[in-house]
């Protein structure tokens, strides 16, 4: 058999073929189905197929999390048909508002399992690469279809190869090794590819950190992101699992089992597979970055725009609204307020976030210097509520995306950086470097 | 299949937030409404003066971000019958062969098509014609076409399932 990428390996799986080559176009049948605010209107496409019940309610899992809690009537009545949707079809993978952003509480939990496949009603849904799945978005007709049929037609993509060896600098985060290989190659640069993190500088990264990955490859036209599970991703996948059953009454044993096995057949590429390209980065030559308005692949070295003033600094998303986010965040803060004129938003990604930075102090330490708690989910991210820029105001974000209009205001500004960054930039009033913040 | 129409140019990553505004996507879903914001962002003219048949040409990635559908059906709402570009960001591209939008990558036409122009599209030749030449595009996979040939994803799908 020829030598496989991972990306390979894990469609043909999902096929139920024993290999497949790139470029095959294959029907496949996704382990996890994801959407969310979206749901109301995939149900309107779903009608049309005339069933009474979905073919995979196990396999579906919805969270309210794009603009939670409902700002409008409008959107009280989206979130209303979908809890009508699941209750009418028994999903058990439901989770309310508060509950957070869809890609973080997937993960937390573990409902998907390395090797699997997720297909996500969500550009986002490369994030779940951090677990060694293969996520991938598509649009609403699609996740109807798969909710009436199971499957979906993919086409296998190339693989491309990004390697980190090192250990990054202090104050250097994944975010800024995102952004530097999104700077350098274009915000096409994986068009279609399948991407693949390798090198020790990567598995060094925390597991928040390596989720960063694979989430702002979706930023880079890639269909998929991947990174390899290893000893830690599996000890938070067991603790995920555990405590899901456990807090349904059930006994994690059979779920663990599965996850054993899941890791024990990891779908792992061959050494000798086929490539694309192979970029390759030494940790110790990257700096923190900052992704430019109006696209996130006009990447600069912090220093190159320090100084420039904001109005607004968020702090939050599926990509940098986590755990060790608020912590770096919550350092800078220490001790120091927001400048006047200046907004800092904090907002969890998930509710087990918020959880432990309340344990931390973490939280009450943002509202000592002046910053504004919002409710876990994705706040401003996209400018559907809470938030949103006045025309010519300008933000810095830890979100992943910086378009024009992205967070409601066409004529605003959104600078993306590592949330250290954005902490100290709110403490300043204008973009900084945290290292060189003033006591 | 022969389309002809005048073409709209724009360039390298045309994203979704600029055709079709995130703000929008859980609260506008009426047909009209939605061909109402298609590219407000970028050029107010476009839903004013677009016609039955225009095309929609761009640079690399378009339709690079978020997997909103709405992105391409406010462009079908408006009456557009294709879009050419160097090249498309997969979910747009997978959520036109869905809704039964053609989405053609052909670099080279897209270099020579002068915004404004007529353009003529022969889907069954491959070509693109434009006042600069003719420029020839890849056929798509035999399994994708039949999505296209029944009219998109759902009519696939209702075919699939032998409903009326
Ligand atoms: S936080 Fe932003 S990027 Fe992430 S899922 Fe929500 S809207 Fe999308």
């Amino acid at each position: 058999m020829a030598a496989q990428t991972f990306a390979q390996k894990a469609l043909a799986r999902a096929a139920g073929l024993e290999q497949v080559e790139v470029g095959q176009v294959v029907d496949a049948r996704p382990d996890v189905v994801l959407s969310h605010d979206n749901t109301a209107a995939i149900r309107r496409i779903w009608r049309q197929f005339a069933q009474p019940k979905v073919v995979i309610p196990e396999r579906i899992a919805i969270t309210l999390d794009h603009a939670v809690p409902a700002p409008t009537t409008q959107h009280a009545q989206n979130h209303a048909e979908i809890r009508a949707f699941v209750a009418e079809q028994g999903i058990q993978h439901f989770f309310e508002v508060g509950r957070g952003i869809c890609h973080q509480v997937l993960s937390e939990e573990a409902i998907v399992l390395p090797g699997q496949l997720i297909l996500g009603a969500d550009s986002h849904t490369t994030h779940f690469g951090w677990l060694g799945a293969l996520g991938a978005g598509i649009g609403r007709s699609e996740v109807a279809t798969l909710w009436a049929t199971g499957e979906l037609w993919l086409r296998v993509p190339e693989s491309m190869q990004i390697v980190l060896e090192g250990t990054l600098p202090v104050g250097v985060t994944a975010k800024d090794f995102a952004l530097r290989v999104i700077g350098d190659l274009g915000a096409d640069g994986g068009l279609y590819q399948s991407v693949e993190f390798h090198g020790s500088g990567v598995a060094a990264l925390s597991l928040e950190s390596r989720m960063v990955l694979p989430n702002m490859m979706a930023e880079f036209g890639a269909k998929n992101a991947w990174v390899a599970p290893d000893d830690r991703t599996a000890a938070y996948l067991a603790e995920g699992l555990t405590r899901r059953f456990r807090r349904q009454g059930q006994d994690p044993r059979a779920a663990l089992a599965a996850l054993a096995s899941a890791l024990s057949s990891a779908l792992l590429p061959d050494a000798e597979a086929v490539y694309s390209a192979v970029y390759r980065y030494q940790a110790a030559d990257l700096e923190p970055y900052v992704a430019c308005p109006h696209s996130v692949d006009k990447v600069v070295p912090l220093s190159a725009v320090a100084g420039t003033r904001v109005h607004q600094a968020f702090l939050g998303t599926c990509t940098n609204g986590r755990l060790e986010d608020l912590a770096a965040a919550a350092a800078v803060l220490r001790g120091r307020r927001v400048a006047p004129g200046v907004r800092l938003l904090v907002i969890p990604a998930s509710s087990a976030v918020l959880q432990a930075a309340l344990e931390e102090g973490y939280i009450q330490e943002f509202v000592a210097a002046g910053a504004v708690i919002g409710v876990p989910g994705c706040g401003p991210c996209m400018g559907n509520h809470m938030g949103i820029p006045a025309p010519g105001e300008t933000t810095i974000s830890s979100a992943n995306r910086n378009f024009r209009g992205r967070m409601g205001t066409a004529d605003a500004e959104i600078y993306l950086s590592n949330p250290a960054v954005v902490a100290a930039s709110a403490v300043a009033g204008r973009i900084t470097d945290p290292q060189t913040l003033g006591a | 299949m022969l389309l002809a129409g005048r073409a709209w140019k724009y360039g390298d990553n045309v994203n979704t937030d600029i055709l079709f505004p995130g703000k929008y996507t859980y609260t506008v879903t009426e047909r009209s409404e939605i061909a109402r914001h298609a590219l407000e962002d970028l050029d107010p003219t476009f839903v004013t003066d677009v016609q039955q048949g225009d095309v929609v040409v761009g640079g690399r990635n378009f339709g690079c971000g978020s997997s909103r559908e709405q992105a391409v059906t406010c462009l079908l709402y408006n009456g557009v019958s294709a879009v050419v570009a160097a090249s498309f960001s997969r979910i747009f591209y997978r959520n036109a062969l869905n809704n039964g939008l053609l989405a053609i990558a052909c670099p080279q036409a897209v270099a020579a098509i002068v915004a404004g122009e007529s353009i003529a599209i022969d889907t069954e030749q491959q070509t693109i014609r434009c006042a600069a030449g003719e420029y020839p595009f890849p056929p798509l996979s035999a399994s994708v076409m039949g999505i296209v040939e029944a009219g998109g994803l759902v009519a696939y799908v209702k075919r699939k399932l032998a409903l009326p």
